[in-house]
């Protein structure tokens, strides 16, 4: 059993840690993962992805043409993306600024006002979190707790003061269920 | 012991300090900076030797003289960087001494790109430097591989008073996987005979890879290709899946052959019976294991990220016996596992043929892309 997850937004949005996070969960929960950004002359606003692999056995290629789920934080990840999706997968799209509804029929779609979201909890960094809990409700890869696990296992201590914030934002998302 | 999820770069980084490397020296250039960022850290809070250099030929001139004491030495680069580097890698080979080079390869020739890619084959495993030397070269496929290998570069380094490269590339040099770290060695506390550690108390040694006279030179080279024997009968590693029943085999190194892997899955799934043969050292590279499938098989798919460097050393090894063919993405562009199971398909449905250059084919099948 694998699952395939690409994580895509703008340069700040908390891609690459999103991705890690999942790493990070996959691998105490006995997993092999993989997690590849991509990297370039890349600069601060510009987009930036990463693809996470969660597998049950060694992982060959680190990067899929058509994986089981996208998280599209923006626009331009969303039109890059919706067509690879596999049939059947997941597509969480942060609603708050894609300014466009999603075309596939053939996929769940999860939109969440994951910005809206993010500032109500008081924090606009928590975009992120909330989109990863809207994944996690609707792909059986991880469960949240691994998550919540992950977070507090590999965050540096003087981030822990965070920890309840973040759960909380994974909850909020996970409320989203795909129609 | 705790799995890390840990960076490639950084993975190789702290292997080489828990593999007891004393003296690191470099140049940055992406995508091997990690490596060297992680050096400047960890090496001075252990009381060893960083020095970010001026240029990649100062760093590695430094490499030279810190590995005459017999320590354990490094440098890392990418590409164009090791190119950089060939001129003192060679006087080191001359001068039969132990270090370990990482190479994290990208996209080239000339300045290239940043991306990933393995052209870099032939300038480690064919030479590069000038005159006759051999470098043992290590091509892993994973972050634990990129750690055991580097520990492995180390001591085969030392063994066998080489060069010993580790040949990655950007994807495996920024990817993030679990990995098991080797407990950290202690350093070295005895130096081999020819290690200039001072002559206080003792006859003078000298190191150098000069050698005015052709006889004493040639001897020289005698010896290192003797040497050589010695690797080649000792050191080869491979790793090998699905190889039991297999009527096909693909192949191919590092990040090239766990792609392949994957494609190799998908194809076993639709009941094809391939292989995949994954060369962990590319040099020396695992002649015998390729001379004996030629026996087994009807055909053999060659993977790369580059235009067919290590298909040579495939075409050397299985003397134009069996059906080969050939497949690659070049330029910094990382084969999708789809594109590698078409190929298979192509190679399964035949017709095969051991006649013309099979770059030659691949070339032909691949102009619509002009």
């Amino acid at each position: 059993m694998q699952t395939e997850i690409i994580i895509a937004g703008f340069g700040g949005q908390g891609v690459l840690f999103a991705g890690q996070l999942l790493a990070y969960a996959g691998m105490d929960e006995g997993k092999n993962v993989t997690w590849i950004p991509s990297y370039g002359p890349e600069m601060r606003g510009g987009t930036a992805n990463c693809t996470v692999i969660v597998s049950d056995e060694e992982i060959g290629s680190p990067l899929v043409r058509n994986p089981s789920a996208v998280i599209a934080m923006n626009r331009p990840s969303l039109d890059k993306y919706e067509d690879q999706v596999k049939p059947g997968g997941v597509l969480v799209v942060n609603a708050s600024i894609v300014d466009r509804p999603v075309n596939r029929t053939d996929i769940k779609v999860v939109e969440v006002d994951a910005n809206g979201i993010a500032e109500k909890l008081g924090d606009k960094r928590m975009t992120n979190m909330v989109l990863l809990g809207a994944l996690l409700a609707n792909l059986p890869v991880l469960p949240q707790a691994a998550i919540e696990k992950a977070l507090k296992g590999h965050l540096p201590e003087r981030h822990h003061k965070l920890l309840p914030k973040n759960y909380e934002a994974l909850s909020e998302g996970a409320k989203h269920k795909a129609k | 012991m705790a799995r890390e999820l840990m960076k490639g770069n950084e993975a190789v980084a702290e292997a080489a300090v828990r593999a007891g490397v004393e003296a690191y020296f470099g140049y940055p250039i992406t995508p091997q900076t990690e490596l060297l960022e992680y050096m400047s850290r960890r090496m001075p809070e252990l009381g060893r030797a960083f020095v970010q250099a001026e240029s990649e030929l100062g760093a590695i001139n430094m490499v030279y003289g810190a590995a005459c004491t017999g320590k354990r030495v490094m440098s890392s680069s990418s590409s164009p960087g090791v190119s950089l580097m060939l001129e003192g890698i060679s006087y080191i080979a001359g001068t039969e001494i132990p270090m370990v080079m990482v190479d994290v390869m990208r996209g080239g020739p000339g300045l290239g790109n940043i991306a990933p890619a393995q052209a870099d084959y032939n300038q480690m495993v064919h030479g590069g430097g000038h005159g006759d030397y051999r470098p043992i070269v290590l091509a892993p496929a994973s972050v634990q591989e990129s750690v055991d290998l580097t520990v492995l570069a180390f001591d085969l380094a030392d063994k066998y008073r080489s060069v010993a490269v580790v040949l990655t590339d950007g994807s495996l040099g920024q990817m993030m996987e679990p990995c098991e770290l080797p407990p950290m060695q202690p350093l070295k506390t005895s130096f081999p005979e020819w290690s200039v550690t001072g002559s206080e108390g003792r006859e003078r040694r000298s190191l150098s890879s000069i050698n005015l006279d052709p006889s004493m030179q040639e001897e020289m080279n005698f010896r290192l290709m003797r040497r050589w024997q010695e690797v080649e009968a000792n050191e080869v590693r491979y790793k090998e899946y699905f190889m039991d029943d297999a009527q096909f085999v693909v192949t191919g190194f590092g990040s090239s052959g766990r792609v392949a892997l994957t494609a190799v899955r998908a194809a076993r799934a639709e009941g094809i019976k391939v292989g995949l043969i994954r060369p962990i050292t590319v040099n020396p590279f695992p002649i015998k294991v390729y001379a004996e499938i030629v026996k087994k098989v009807e055909g053999i798919l060659v993977v790369e990220m580059n235009a067919g460097q290590m298909l040579e050393d495939v075409l050397a090894a299985t003397k134009y016996q069996t059906p080969i063919e050939f497949f690659a993405r070049m330029g910094g562009i990382v084969p999708f596992p789809d594109e590698v199971l078409n190929e298979i398909h192509r190679m399964v449905k035949g017709p095969l043929t051991t006649e013309g250059h099979p770059r030659d084919r691949w070339l032909n099948r691949t102009a619509h892309k002009k």
